[in-house]
């Protein structure tokens, strides 16, 4: 169902809140505009957090899905 | 969402400063600058000497609290310690000690673990916390 290409993926499974956030931001930071980060993650406030995160930093959602409890996010670096 | 966050901590158990190392994470990771004024018991969990402890926990926890943190922490959970490091890696974040405390604790800044940044008064705490919020842990 992927239908980008993606750039670097984290796996975030396991992590408690802020982590998955945390981490995402670190990754964020050493890629290039436009470049794809797939997120997994199993925090059950990941997919308000992450949404939050996405309207304030301004690096957009491309790609959201969820399977038995594992989030999956796709993060356009801005 | 650049106003900083500030963060005023005053206890010293690992509950309390794990609940402030989560707020100053998520702010960091949300590109907010996070000003850590510690004071008191929190200041003493700071020291080089203590700081991966058992702090203990509040006393509202009781026995069944202690048992939910600690299998939290059996399943990976990062410390307070180490969400602090990961959120100074990540952001702007500037912990600072409370001179007050300081004097009470009877503390130079070499006791003090390497995440403190430096030491400062209550008047330079306020100033720097510009029009963002207090929370007060």
């Amino acid at each position: 169902m992927t239908t980008a290409v993606i750039t670097q993926k984290l796996d975030a499974r396991g992590l408690n809140c802020p982590m998955p956030i945390v981490k995402t931001a670190i990754a964020i930071k050493t890629m290039a505009s436009g470049e794809l980060l797939e997120v997994l993650a199993t925090d059950p406030g990941a997919v308000k957090d992450f949404a939050a995160w996405s309207k304030s930093t301004g690096h957009p959602i491309v790609e959201q899905s969820t399977d038995e409890g594992v989030y999956r996010f796709v993060i356009e670096k801005k | 969402m650049d106003e900083p966050l500030n963060l005023v901590l005053f206890s010293g158990t690992d509950d309390k400063l794990q609940a402030a190392a989560v707020l100053t994470a998520g702010a960091a990771a949300l590109g907010r600058p996070v000003h850590v004024f510690l004071q008191y018991w929190a200041l003493d969990a700071f020291r080089a000497d203590r700081i991966g402890r058992d702090h203990g926990l509040a006393p509202e926890a009781g026995p069944e609290g202690r048992k939910a943190v600690d299998d939290l922490r059996a399943a990976g959970q990062a410390s307070w310690a180490e969400t602090m490091r990961t959120a100074k890696e990540l952001g702007d974040v500037d912990i600072e000690a409370c001179s007050l405390s300081m004097d009470l604790l009877h503390l130079e800044p070499s006791d003090l673990d390497p995440l403190v940044d430096g030491v400062e008064g209550v008047t330079a705490f306020f100033l720097n916390a510009e029009k963002g919020q207090v929370v007060f842990i």
